[in-house]
């Protein structure tokens, strides 16, 4: 079948997944944590530090132009991928979380006053509620929160309708799709809901953007931060979203060389976008790094590359439901439309941080703990910690029975079968 | 790293020695190890400068609690001068395995607590070693 997502030959594209641990072929769950690199984005970087290294924008010799240009094209397929206006709407960041943290210290540090109300949700990340916890201190605004239904798998919507006329927020922050719960939230809707009592939307992207189409200007958010190294990209590069006339009236958090047009002993003028917030020598390998990561992508198509992943998780919520003594988070096999490829998962007596060891001597790379989502795990769920898998291109359901067969290990390990 | 849960870890998890509360303890101190949730709260009698009886409540995964049971099984009659010298070590030498960077802390957590105990009964400074723990 013609765009059908082929794990086994992608994985031939990652190096790393022919490695062993712990004496077995690696078996890797964590994409939600980190993605692995394919070969392409990996030579990608190579390329750029053994042909044409050199600082952008300012060389006027052809390695820094090859280089500036590499950098630039980056940023156009960032806004394609996302269906953004215009690459002047894309700045560069470490990570989703330094993408919130830039809209929390320029526009919000700037338009929000004491007593403007940040609402969010309470299947936030923790990169979305501290940031606007420190805006609380700065500038005392206050931190809301939508709660979620009864299901605990997604917002309460009449909650969300509810505070948005009584708390009448000048944000909401959500997230587009939980780390933890895997739910993907009708941030479109939030938007369009948000938009009415004349509040700014901020969507976290950073599970969302590597695992299927977004698109920002559908969505019609106002910001949308996402990071590079959980869809392919290295470490170091994520972006923000925003748009552009908020980008035009936010004066730049950092100053330094490359934000600005002219500098003089007392003031500069700021460059144009998307320049003005970047100041200083960015990543630029990084950014190379994302452009190569985008471009593989798209050859798979984020379309394919949803159906994939509803499929893999679907087997692996059927499959996890005939092991007795496993609790299952996050909205069931019936909801697939409505859930990522996240698979937070607990066993009964036995500790998620034992589960992980236990699936780390069986070589399967899965997370336990509380997925810096504390306020949700703790909060809302009622637990100390949770394992959790989660799912990518390169993974396949012969990984999925591997992750199995080592929960059945685990449960006789500890006599609780 | 199969041996991780050896069969001693498994049983004292299973049934763990000194779980409960003991009635007028010369110090009851709470520890937790934020990352992973887990928590201890030991209970220390002690008479002239040794630990009479010990008991904990707690709850967390296999290696925290096994620990825990191992190490008050194993504190009882100690004095407290040997136990402010303890460290990593003697919970490795005690659970028979190092259980590695990552779930170190979780071995340590009784440790911690105890030692704690001990320097605040004694109304000492905790030293540097044990914060580390």
């Amino acid at each position: 079948m013609p765009g059908k997502i082929n794990a086994k030959k992608i994985k031939q594209d990652f190096p790393i997944l022919s490695i062993k641990m712990n004496g077995k072929p690696l078996v890797y769950l964590d994409s939600a944590a980190t993605s692995q690199k394919p070969r392409q984005v990996i030579d990608a970087i190579t390329d750029y530090y053994l042909t044409y290294n050199a600082n952008i924008h300012r060389g006027i010799y052809e390695i820094s132009e090859k280089a500036t240009e590499t950098y630039i094209e980056s940023k156009r397929k960032l806004a394609d991928f996302i269906n953004a206006k215009e690459m002047e709407e894309i700045i560069y960041v470490r990570n989703t979380t330094e993408a919130i943290n830039l809209v929390a210290l320029s526009w919000a540090e700037q338009n929000l006053k004491r007593g403007d109300v940040v609402l969010v949700t309470e299947m936030e990340h923790h990169s979305n509620i501290v940031p606007w916890q420190l805006l609380s201190r700065r500038k005392h605004t206050k931190l809301e929160y939508i709660k979620l239904d009864a299901s605990h798998n997604f917002i309460d919507m009449d909650d969300f309708k509810e505070k948005l006329e009584t708390k009448n927020p000048r944000l909401v922050a959500v997230t587009h799709a939980s780390n933890v719960l895997g739910t993907i939230n009708d941030v479109r809707e939030i938007s369009r809901l948000s938009h009415r009592v004349g509040a700014k939307v901020l969507v976290d992207g950073a599970q969302s953007a590597p695992h299927m189409k977004v698109d920002v200007s559908n969505i019609d958010c106002d910001f949308f931060a996402f990071s590079g190294h959980k869809m392919l990209a290295p470490t170091g590069i994520g972006a923000l979203y925003a748009k552009r006339d908020i980008l035009e009236n936010t004066e730049p958090m950092l100053g330094g060389g490359d934000m600005i047009k002219d500098v003089s002993f007392q003031s500069a003028i700021w460059n144009d976008l998307p320049w003005k917030f970047e100041a200083g020598t960015s990543n630029i390998e990084g950014g190379i790094g994302f452009g190569a990561a985008v471009d593989y992508l798209n050859k798979l198509g984020m379309q394919n590359i949803r159906s994939h992943e509803k499929s893999l998780t679907r087997y692996a919520l059927e499959e996890i439901s005939k092991v007795k003594g496993v609790s299952v988070y996050g909205p069931g096999p019936n909801k697939i439309e409505k859930r990522g490829g996240v698979i937070s998962f607990s066993v009964k007596g036995i500790h998620p941080h034992d589960i992980a060891s236990i699936f780390n001597s069986e070589g399967i790379a899965i997370r336990a703990g509380h997925h810096c989502a504390i306020p949700l795990v703790r909060g809302v769920l009622n637990e100390p910690a949770l394992a959790r898998m989660s799912f990518y291109v390169y993974n396949n359901n012969e990984d999925i029975d591997k992750a199995i067969a080592a929960i059945r290990k685990a449960q006789r390990i500890f006599r609780v079968a | 790293m199969d041996n991780l849960f050896a069969e001693q870890i498994i049983s004292n998890y299973e049934h763990p020695h000194n779980k409960g509360k003991l009635e007028k303890p010369t110090i009851k101190h709470h520890e937790f190890n934020p990352t992973c949730g887990d928590e201890i709260t030991l209970y220390l009698k002690i008479k002239d400068g040794k630990v009479s009886d010990v008991k904990f409540e707690g709850s967390g995964c296999a290696i925290s609690m096994a620990s825990a049971s191992i190490l008050t099984d194993f504190i009882k009659g100690k004095s407290l001068k040997e136990i402010e010298k303890m460290g990593v070590h003697d919970i490795i030498d005690l659970l028979g395995l190092d259980p590695g960077p990552a779930r170190l802390k979780c071995a340590t957590l009784s440790l911690r607590t105890l030692k704690e105990a001990v320097f605040i009964s004694e109304h000492k400074k905790i030293d540097e070693e044990t914060q580390r723990l």
